[in-house]
């Protein structure tokens, strides 16, 4: 267990710079998610801390120790693989005792700690089995339990939910996060899907073109994302573009809304992001009596369980909101209506 | 149902599984049967004089020591090659299947199937031509060295193996690169994530897994050259005397087809027992 730091870290393959000066810290036992669309370096990244790729430049340090030129055999990490990676010629109880047996661990030291593991990832009863006699999410549990049995410094996870189907995958977060828990270890987890990260994690660094573009807690990132890449990947965002003067924005449509009150003195091209579910729909009789910050009509909507997705025509411009499904009836297609929401809520985007 | 279903898949399977079974008919077993036939008979002579059926040419065998002598010197030189094999064509395997990419891998497996590619027979006597006395080998050493060398192992027992290497070393790349490249890169990475050395993790991931390859190989080169004949003779000499090449005698310098026959099944037999008895063996490692 110990804190990971990434400092000036750069690689590149050929011509393609695939992890570009990054600079991370991940604290002792924090569940971190690197979450970024693919080519973004996020798997790159996790390889060299790792020590399956060594840096061009920079350094990374586990527990305060430069681990930048040590092969990845010496660095006592535990990895867990997007395909889980089991040694099919060993049993599951073989599996987990790999590690342990290398390190020269034997008799019954060496049967308690796998015992204990595989209790750890509730898959007792399972010791004797192959891997190819396992369920997907067995395997994942199996492969878990011999990357932690080790008492790893760090815990790497590449994409390891990927390849269950959604409902498994949900249970497996949970229990995921559980045992990270319980063990306490420090883990990076890699993952491409957005509301895992959101879900499991403590913090979330965002990766684009090899760069890091935000880090910070899940609900920081989302409610003051710091770009509009941040605001549209992560979650879904209206980004309201124009320019500023006077604490307004003016649409590029012509239309025009109140900055929020940190907005006074921004002048010139600007650009905003508001969150759908921060949007707030009222029905109008006509067009005429409206308030609100912004008017339209609406020009879609969709349903999805307990929430209704609308999509606004105000001037040419298109804005999403989503509501919970109350008592209430549903706004029809066509329907003038206002758009209400906090000024609090605009996130305000720096220059792109 | 199913029972049924599989009765109709055998039946359209038909038109495919006929040609190569009615081929291996002809080319093996009526050959094969005419040889057990001959393998009985008292003698074989052009005149068309009567012959009688015998055990005699098994007996043979038994009767005079030199059979059975020369027997086990051919085993033992299909176990030094197979060996040999192994220990140039893994390696090499493992670097086409797992370090080489693209136009590398393609370059270097071109140069590994290249033997195939010339005729046997030219292959063997290049080899006569690089390793004798005066030849390739012998020259350039005296070349590069200071002292003087001589350098001859023509017409030796060494000789025979590289040759035999040489022209058997394919198989053996091949079936391991196969069993190789089917092992995941992620298993590879996960066992020294662990904390596995290489070597380690040649011991306890790869090599488990690749000896379904290897042993192929094996099997496909230890029962040819148990058999071979050209290799010892051209490259061997006398020392070159080897069981292939007795039973060669039979069929084109003796004509005693009935004892060439006998011979041959003898080694037939020989080979089966030895796949048999291994088989539960290697079972159990792989």
């Amino acid at each position: 267990m110990a804190r990971v730091e990434v400092q000036n870290v750069s690689l590149t393959f050929g011509v393609h710079k695939a992890v570009d000066d990054v600079s991370i810290a991940f604290e002792d036992g924090g569940f971190y998610a690197l979450l970024g669309p693919s080519g973004s370096g996020k798997t790159t990244l996790l390889r060299m801390i790792a020590g399956f790729e060594f840096p061009d430049t920079g350094s990374i340090r586990i527990d305060g120790e430069a681990v930048e030129n040590v092969p990845v055999n010496k660095r006592r990490i535990g990895m867990v693989f997007q395909n889980y990676a089991l040694f099919p010629n060993m049993s599951v109880a073989d599996n987990v005792a790999f590690g342990l047996e290398v390190r020269g661990e034997k008799g019954e030291t060496l049967r308690r700690e796998v015992a204990d593991a595989l209790d750890l990832v509730q898959l007792g009863a399972l010791a004797k089995r192959r891997p190819h006699q396992l369920s997907g999410g067995q395997r994942q549990r199996v492969a878990l339990a011999r990357a932690i049995v080790t008492k790893p410094r760090v815990l790497l996870l590449d994409e390891p939910l990927s390849a269950l189907d959604k409902a498994l995958r949900t249970d497996m977060q949970v229990e995921l996060k559980r045992i990270q828990r319980e063990v306490g270890v420090t883990t990076i987890f890699v993952t491409h899907d957005q509301e895992e990260a959101l879900s499991i994690s403590d913090r979330i660094g965002i990766l684009k073109d090899g760069r890091i573009v935000q880090e910070g807690a899940p609900e920081e990132i989302y409610d003051r994302p710091a770009s509009e890449f941040a605001a549209t990947f992560l979650g879904e965002a209206n980004i309201l573009s124009g320019t500023a003067e006077n604490g307004r924005l003016r649409l590029d449509n012509g239309l025009a809304i109140d900055l929020p009150p940190e907005g006074g003195t921004v002048a010139g091209d600007f650009r905003c992001a508001i969150r759908p579910e921060r949007v707030h729909l009222s029905a109008l009789p006509d067009a005429a009596t409206a308030g609100g910050q912004l008017q339209g009509v609406v020009k879609r909507r969709s349903f999805s369980g307990s929430l209704s997705t609308y999509v606004v025509d105000c001037g040419g411009k298109e804005i999403k909101s989503v509501v919970q499904r109350g008592g209430g009836t549903a706004i029809e297609i066509g329907r003038p209506v206002e758009l209400r929401w906090n000024r609090d809520d605009l996130v305000m985007l720096p220059a792109a | 149902m199913t029972g049924k279903r599989r009765d109709s898949g055998l039946v359209k399977a038909m038109p495919l599984l006929l040609p190569a079974y009615a081929w291996l008919t002809l080319a093996i077993f009526l050959p094969l049967s005419a040889m057990v036939y001959f393998s009985l008979l008292t003698s074989m002579s052009p005149s068309g004089q009567s012959a009688t059926l015998t055990l005699g040419n098994y007996a043979t065998f038994f009767s005079d020591p030199l059979y059975a002598t020369l027997l086990v010197r051919s085993l033992e030189l299909g176990l030094i090659v197979t060996l040999v094999c192994v220990l140039i064509g893994f390696p090499a395997a493992y670097v086409l299947a797992k370090i080489f990419k693209g136009r590398a891998r393609e370059a270097i497996f071109l140069l590994v199937i290249l033997p195939f590619w010339s005729n046997s027979l030219v292959r063997v006597f290049s080899w006569s031509m690089v390793l004798r006395e005066g030849g390739i080998l012998d020259t350039a050493l005296n070349a590069i060295l200071p002292f003087k060398v001589t350098f001859d192992l023509m017409y030796s027992y060494p000789a025979v193996i590289i040759g035999l290497v040489h022209s058997y070393l394919p198989y053996m790349v091949l079936t391991c690169y196969l069993s190789l490249q089917a092992i995941d890169d992620a298993l590879i990475e996960a066992a020294r994530s662990l904390g596995a050395s290489r070597f380690t993790t040649l011991r306890r991931v790869i090599a488990p897994l690749a000896l379904p390859g290897v042993l192929a190989g094996s099997a496909l080169i230890f029962i040819p050259v148990v058999g071979s004949f050209m290799e010892p003779r051209i490259l061997g000499g006398h020392g070159g005397t080897l069981y292939g090449t007795v039973i060669e005698d039979q069929f084109t310098a003796v004509y005693n087809w009935p004892l060439g026959a006998a011979l041959s099944f003898i080694l037939l037999a020989v080979v089966l027992v030895i796949l048999l008895v291994s088989a539960p063996v290697l079972r159990k490692a792989a």
